[in-house]
């Protein structure tokens, strides 16, 4: 078996749950300027909502691939609520406070958004139904199965919607004019706090898509997953540059493919010392390289206004 | 058009503008003149809602103080900022789009495109093109066409003539004069107070928050004053 070829294709599955996550991050920084450490969160919910729908429908005969799609029908409406609510509640009564106040905040919905969900699905590790067959296909020298095309197959489609989402129509438009001046956009008429809700519900609606892949990936889910998620998908958005849509997109994929060779390899290179538990290491080994040499990531050079 | 009583505006707790009074009436063609920082960008930021302000502010009869920003281009009043604001990272054409948000006429946003295209041509042909690349004088412009595009009633028009060549100032004027005169209601900002009152019917001079002088454009640029502190003293 050829193992970079599994690897790059290992890393692609990752790296297209990670661009999701990141792109809800990235979208919220581009409009407020500010990072939605509880995003994460979102990303947990909807796993652990799509596995208590899954599994009950997994014994009742329905195919796999009908009971995914039946979870998502259920995790996406609860996340995107749940996103609307988090700006509502925690984010709007803040909107020009100081810069760290609405950290702190994110920081605090987190830990409640865990707490809640631990009272309800408990604290220990979940398993996650097996939705789509194992059954492995031959792919130049290496193996690929039907969750990971899907997987690749599903974000890949998302993200060509969302660019056709911000491209093509009137309420893209509005967002990325948004983005880029709100007194401006008012004065054309853009409802600002609409546009930002809806930002935020569309980011929560991807995390909810990521948090079932994710938990079908490594068939498992759990109160506390969506922060080390969380960390990675902020280290894609800033790997591509914060509030570029297309950075997310690739640092997404980078870093998916950068953690999956790095610990595919690392056994090898450290001469079996480190092993490949030590697969997070690289993605906060990213952030600071980004961090140092290039904190306006890949994609992050902007067009100036000329005066 | 509009009615301004005892306007004020200020940024925590330094005032800006000091309860000014301001009238335009339909069809006419005001300006506002008056040095660096007299608060002239001040009064239209609140008469365009993105600034909170004190007093009152009637247009059409409604007291429109306390409404959002977003509802005024509806009820027909745009503005054309200081640093004319254009969405640099949409494209001209994106941003003439953004001008008509609020409308859902089809017919007639095409037929006004094509106006503001016959207007302005260089827009038509910079159409594809992102508006941070335009030069100045083309941002001016677009952000004149954008604010065309909502149809509005009442025009706010902040230091159209700024940072831009002679050359370019004149072309803006034209444009600002055949705008009015097709009948919109304009309140122009101004430093360049000969060429502002120039084109106006009427002015106000305004100094350090307060409305100093008001009266008819052509008595103002006789008055000895106003020359010598605004048209250079010729
Ligand atoms: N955001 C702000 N915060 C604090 N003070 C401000 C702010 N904006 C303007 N000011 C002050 O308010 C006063 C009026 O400013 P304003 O911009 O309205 O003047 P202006 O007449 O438009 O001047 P210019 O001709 O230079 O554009 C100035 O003293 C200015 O320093
Ligand atoms: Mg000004």
């Amino acid at each position: 078996m050829d193992t970079f070829i599994q690897q790059i294709i290992n890393g692609l599955v990752l790296g297209s749950i990670y661009a999701l996550v990141a792109l809800g991050y990235t979208m919220v920084y581009g409009i407020l300027g500010l990072i939605n450490f509880a995003h994460g969160e979102v990303v947990m919910v909807g796993a652990l909502t799509a596995l208590s729908i899954v599994k009950v429908l997994s014994g009742s005969g329905l195919p796999g691939p009908v009971v995914a799609l039946l979870g998502l029908m259920g995790a996406v409406p609860v996340c995107m609520a749940l996103g609307f609510t988090i700006e509502r509640v925690a984010y709007r009564p803040l909107r020009n406070a100081p810069r760290l106040a609405p950290l702190i905040t994110a920081i605090g919905v987190s830990i409640v958004l865990q707490q809640l969900m631990m009272l309800g699905w408990g604290s220990t590790y979940l398993s996650f139904p097996q939705l789509f067959s194992a059954q492995p296909h031959s792919l130049m020298g290496a193996s690929i199965n039907d969750l990971q095309i899907m997987i690749i197959c599903v974000a890949g489609a998302m993200m060509v919607g969302l660019v056709l989402l911000m491209q093509k129509t009137r309420i893209g438009r509005a967002m990325r004019a948004t983005a880029e001046n709100p007194a401006m956009a008012s004065l054309m008429g853009v409802n600002v706090n609409r546009i930002i809700s809806f930002t935020f519900v569309i980011g929560s609606a991807l995390a909810a898509v990521a948090g079932l892949m994710v938990s079908a990936n490594y068939s498992i889910a759990h109160y506390s997953m969506g922060f080390m998620l969380g960390l990675k998908a902020f280290t894609a958005a800033v790997l591509g540059g914060i509030g570029n849509l297309a950075g997310a997109m690739l640092g997404g994929v980078l870093l998916g493919l950068i953690e999956s060779l790095g610990s595919g390899y690392i056994s090898d290179l450290t001469g079996g010392v480190l092993g490949s538990n030590y697969r997070d290491v690289f993605a906060f080994f990213v952030l600071i390289l980004v961090l140092v040499l290039r904190p306006s990531g890949l994609m992050g050079e902007r067009v100036s206004e000329r005066a | 058009m509009l009615k301004v009583r005892e306007l004020r505006v200020s940024y925590g707790g330094i005032a800006a503008v000091k309860s000014i009074d301001l009238d335009v009436a339909d069809g006419e063609l005001v300006c506002l003149i008056g040095c660096n920082g007299a608060g002239k960008t001040s009064t239209l930021k609140a008469l365009a809602r993105i600034l909170p302000a004190h007093g009152e502010i009637r247009y059409r009869g409604d007291d429109i103080v306390h409404w959002p920003a977003h509802r005024l281009i509806g009820e027909g009043i745009a503005l054309v900022p200081e640093g004319r604001g254009v969405f640099a990272r949409l494209s001209v054409a994106e941003n003439l789009a953004m001008g008509a948000y609020c409308r859902e006429d089809k017919a007639e946003i095409a037929s006004d495109l094509a106006r503001v295209f016959d207007l302005l041509p260089r827009l038509k042909e910079r159409a594809a093109q992102l508006a941070g690349t335009l030069s100045g004088g083309e941002q001016q412009m677009l952000a004149i066409g954008r604010a065309l595009m909502g149809r509005p009633k009442l025009l706010l028009l902040d230091e159209p003539s700024m940072g831009l060549a002679p050359i370019m100032v004149q072309k803006v004027f034209e444009v600002v004069r055949s705008v009015a005169a097709e009948g919109m209601t304009i309140l122009l900002v101004e430093q360049n107070a000969k060429l502002a009152l120039s084109v106006s019917t009427r002015g106000y001079v305004m100094e350090s928050g307060c409305i100093t002088m008001a009266d008819s454009a052509a008595m103002l640029l006789d008055n000895p004053k106003v020359r010598d502190a605004y048209l250079g003293g010729e």
